[in-house]
């Protein structure tokens, strides 16, 4: 989240674009370089190499012999593949509505119908579930699912569920998952999003005012379009987490004796294929698959919504 | 937020996009064309002797066990002093984990790690008597080479099955868990009702129970291991490996829906709970009300004793219930572990002293929290005041009686058995269907598993 350290200064400083073009080439020092060099190394040996590898393995079978599409078609082939993406899309859709809708709309609140100090505290609030470590609070939901055990047993016996097995139904894991990411992630990106409605000048909310604009109306017309590159980038970034879905699955799968799907979601079936079958190769094709739709899904977004492009032009 | 790097005008970005898509469809079409070979995973032979690592009789060996068997191992550790162990603990492959065989792969990969004994399930053996990748060695040591003859021959009959590939034996058997039925005296004698032997009985038993005592239950489903208890009894065909290589999978025989209609019948007038047996809610309210249980024979010291906390001098084992006109008596076996010595450990010597030490030594077994496989051991387990005096009766009979009932026809396949009874029929009884309406789906589900590690399928 670079973006935040930098103060997140959306609008860029009015310099006129000719004189940017036209900037005389800086000599570069050597201190640059060793700058990034601890970042690029980590990033090589840690994220560019191994995706390499992935595609590597992703194009030969175990006996180091090129096979082309062969591993992609045998995954997609495998009675598991259907099923895992099909779970995965359903709770991206969800996820991603949710996540959207929800923390802008309390951001908006935050910022603007509220009372600076209550403000802080909701904020404070709203953040602390993330500080907790993901495994952590998976195990926080267990309880919490669990009606025998659960503080809140009282409301989920009045949906009906009275024992954890149908809590977990298969039914109703995607919103379970939600509910999970939403607790954690959540939190983050209120505060993240009420930094960035704190970049709208002063003046444009009142020139709204003026004009005659209700709070909602301002929220409508000004704030959320002009966060949007905000909103798109929080996207991008929930989008892509939300593709890996693993520890929420496997956790919940172990916790109920095996009442789940060991492979419900794409990243446990690369897993279930290389750690129980052996098949390095084929569990490479499943992550290939997962690495190309999360850069569409990101070169979509950053496409609509202009996220690199600057200001003025 | 800008980004000097991302050309800026329409048609540079236009030309960018070209030449990425011109270079992808050039080098799929170069990918596609190129002949390529079979994706396929290599299918491994099983090799008979295998290569020995240089030994060291003073090393340093590595056991892996569960935690029901920790005692066992530190007992070995604290008679056998000169012998240095390293003890682990991990979930035993309980449930269907593939824990180790996870591990295993990847310490096939990198080369090293391996432990040298571990504690496992039958399942296990299936995958650890073959070589994982190409390059690698199976990670079970043939123990055939390793003990002798007359040891092995002393198991109880068809307990090595499970061990056996390619005239090989490649774990020793710890427990055998035949499954007996299983009542509470007390609660019987205070009805007035007489311990079915048929499984018509056990039927009839549930409607009288429904109607006279609401609330009490004579057994349940909701286990990852029901299946065997019940299916297995039956002689349903349903993990039946009819050849090496060819597994059949016939739930619509009758064998498997007279046992889905006598559980359906039984779970409509709730005498059969469909929860899980560890759940805190069954313990806290149905455990106090178990009538019956058709269960192995760890049940009594683990489900009754351990988990429910029945008292003392209530339970007793009665032998497994047949069916109406059947002729032979056949019963199920759910686990019941092995132990395995690694092909790769540098003190072959100390492991499989502590691997038999394990398995057959009285000292061990015969004080062991389940029963022995081992035949001599077992008497003396049976002997053994402190496997008998929990219970209101003498469970010997029974024990003996299913030890020598259980059914070869459910095979020892290479994927868990109860993967698909756990994630497709016990959320579908969740949900309020019946078994007798789940078994295609159950069955569909077994046969991908088949498949997908191999197997041909017949369904008939």
């Amino acid at each position: 989240m670079t973006a935040l350290n930098t103060g997140g200064r959306l609008t860029a400083p009015a310099t006129p674009k000719l004189a940017r073009r036209r900037a005389p080439r800086r000599r570069a020092g050597l201190a640059g370089y060793a700058f990034v060099a601890g970042y690029v190394i980590l990033l090589l040996a840690f994220g560019v190499f191994p995706t390499l590898y992935a595609v590597y393995l992703a194009v030969t079978n175990d006996r180091g012999q090129f096979t082309g599409l062969g591993q992609f078609i045998k995954v997609i082939q495998d009675y598991r593949f259907g099923p895992a993406f099909s779970d995965i899309l359903i709770y991206l859709v969800l996820w991603l509505v949710i996540l959207v809708v929800l923390t802008v709309v309390v951001a908006v609140i935050l910022r603007s119908r509220m009372r600076p100090g209550l403000s802080s505290v909701f904020r404070f609030l709203f953040y602390i579930p993330g500080a907790l470590a993901g495994v952590a609070s998976v195990l926080v939901w267990m309880f919490m699912l669990d009606p025998g055990v659960s503080p809140v047993s009282g409301l989920l016996n009045a949906l009906g569920l009275s024992t954890f097995s149908e809590v977990i139904a298969p039914q109703s894991l995607p919103v379970i998952f939600v509910l999970i990411a939403f607790w954690t992630g959540a939190g983050g990106w209120i505060v993240v999003m009420y930094g960035a409605l704190n970049n709208i000048p002063d003046e444009i909310i009142e020139a709204a005012r003026m004009d005659g604009a209700g709070p909602w109306k301002s929220a409508w017309f000004i704030q959320i379009p002009m966060i949007s590159k905000w909103i798109a980038y929080m996207t991008i970034l929930a989008f892509a987490a939300g593709t890996q879905l693993f520890i929420e699955p496997q956790l919940l799968q172990s916790a109920s004796l095996g009442r789940l799907n060991p492979t419900w979601s794409p990243n446990q079936l690369a897993y279930v294929l290389a750690f129980q079958f052996g098949d390095f190769n084929g569990a490479a094709a499943v992550s290939i698959f997962l690495l190309a739709i999360g850069l569409v899904g990101a070169g979509i977004l950053v496409t609509r919504s202009g996220l690199f492009k600057a200001d003025n032009e | 937020m800008k980004s000097p790097m991302v050309p800026n005008s329409g048609t540079s970005k236009r030309r960018v996009v070209r030449a990425a898509l011109a270079v992808v469809s050039f080098s799929v079409s170069v990918a596609v064309l190129a002949g390529c070979a079979s994706a396929a995973q290599s299918t491994a032979t099983g090799a008979g002797s295998f290569t020995k690592a240089t030994q060291n009789d003073k090393s340093t060996i590595t056991v892996w066990t569960d935690s029901t068997r920790l005692p066992a191992v530190q007992a070995y550790q604290k008679s056998h002093p000169n012998t240095k162990l390293n003890i682990v603990t991990f979930d035993g492959s309980a449930d269907g984990s593939t824990y180790l065989q996870t591990k295993i792969q990847l310490f096939d990969r990198t080369g090293k790690g391996w432990p040298d004994v571990v504690f496992a399930s039958p399942t296990d053996v299936t995958w650890a008597s073959k070589p994982t990748t190409p390059s690698a060695q199976a990670f079970a040591a043939p123990m055939d080479e390793l003990v002798s003859k007359s040891t092995l021959d002393n198991f109880a009959k068809g307990s090595l099955t499970p061990c056996e590939y390619n005239g090989h034996t490649y774990c020793l058997r710890n427990d055998i868990a035949q499954v007996v039925t299983w009542y509470n005296k007390s609660l019987f004698d205070q009805f007035g009702y007489t311990v079915p032997t048929t499984w018509e009985q056990y039927e009839a038993l549930g409607a009288t129970v429904a109607k006279e005592h609401p609330g009490y239950v004579l057994g349940w489903v909701g286990d990852s291991n029901s299946q065997e208890s019940y299916f297995w009894s039956s002689q349903c065909p349903a993990f039946d490996l009819v050849k090496p290589n060819t597994l059949r999978v016939a739930l619509s025989d009758p064998d498997c829906t007279r046992m889905a209609t006598v559980l359906d019948s039984m779970i409509a007038n709730k005498s059969i709970s469909t929860q899980a047996s560890n759940n805190a809610d069954f313990i806290k309210d149905v455990a106090p009300k178990v009538l019956m249980a058709v269960g192995p024979s760890w049940y009594g010291q683990y489900i009754f004793n351990g988990g429910f906390k029945t008292p003392a001098g209530q339970i007793a084992a009665a032998n497994p219930m047949t069916w109406d006109g059947d002729s032979t008596a056949a019963t199920g076996n759910v686990g019941g572990a092995v132990w395995m010595v690694s092909s790769h450990s540098k003190n072959l010597k100390a492991a499989t002293a502590v691997t038999s030490w394990l398995t057959t030594s009285n000292a061990n077994q015969g004080g062991a929290p389940t029963y022995p496989a081992y035949s001599p051991a077992a008497k003396v387990w049976l002997a053994n005041p402190a496997n008998s005096k929990y219970f209101a009766t003498d469970v010997s009979g029974a024990f003996t009686t299913a030890a020598n009932e259980v059914w070869t026809g459910w095979s020892n396949t290479k994927f868990s058995d109860s993967t698909a009874w756990s994630s497709v029929v016990l959320p579908a009884l969740t949900a309020g269907k019946t078994l007798t309406e789940t078994l295609p789906a159950w069955q569909s589900a077994i046969v991908d598993e088949a498949k997908s590690v191999g197997y041909t399928v017949t369904t008939k």
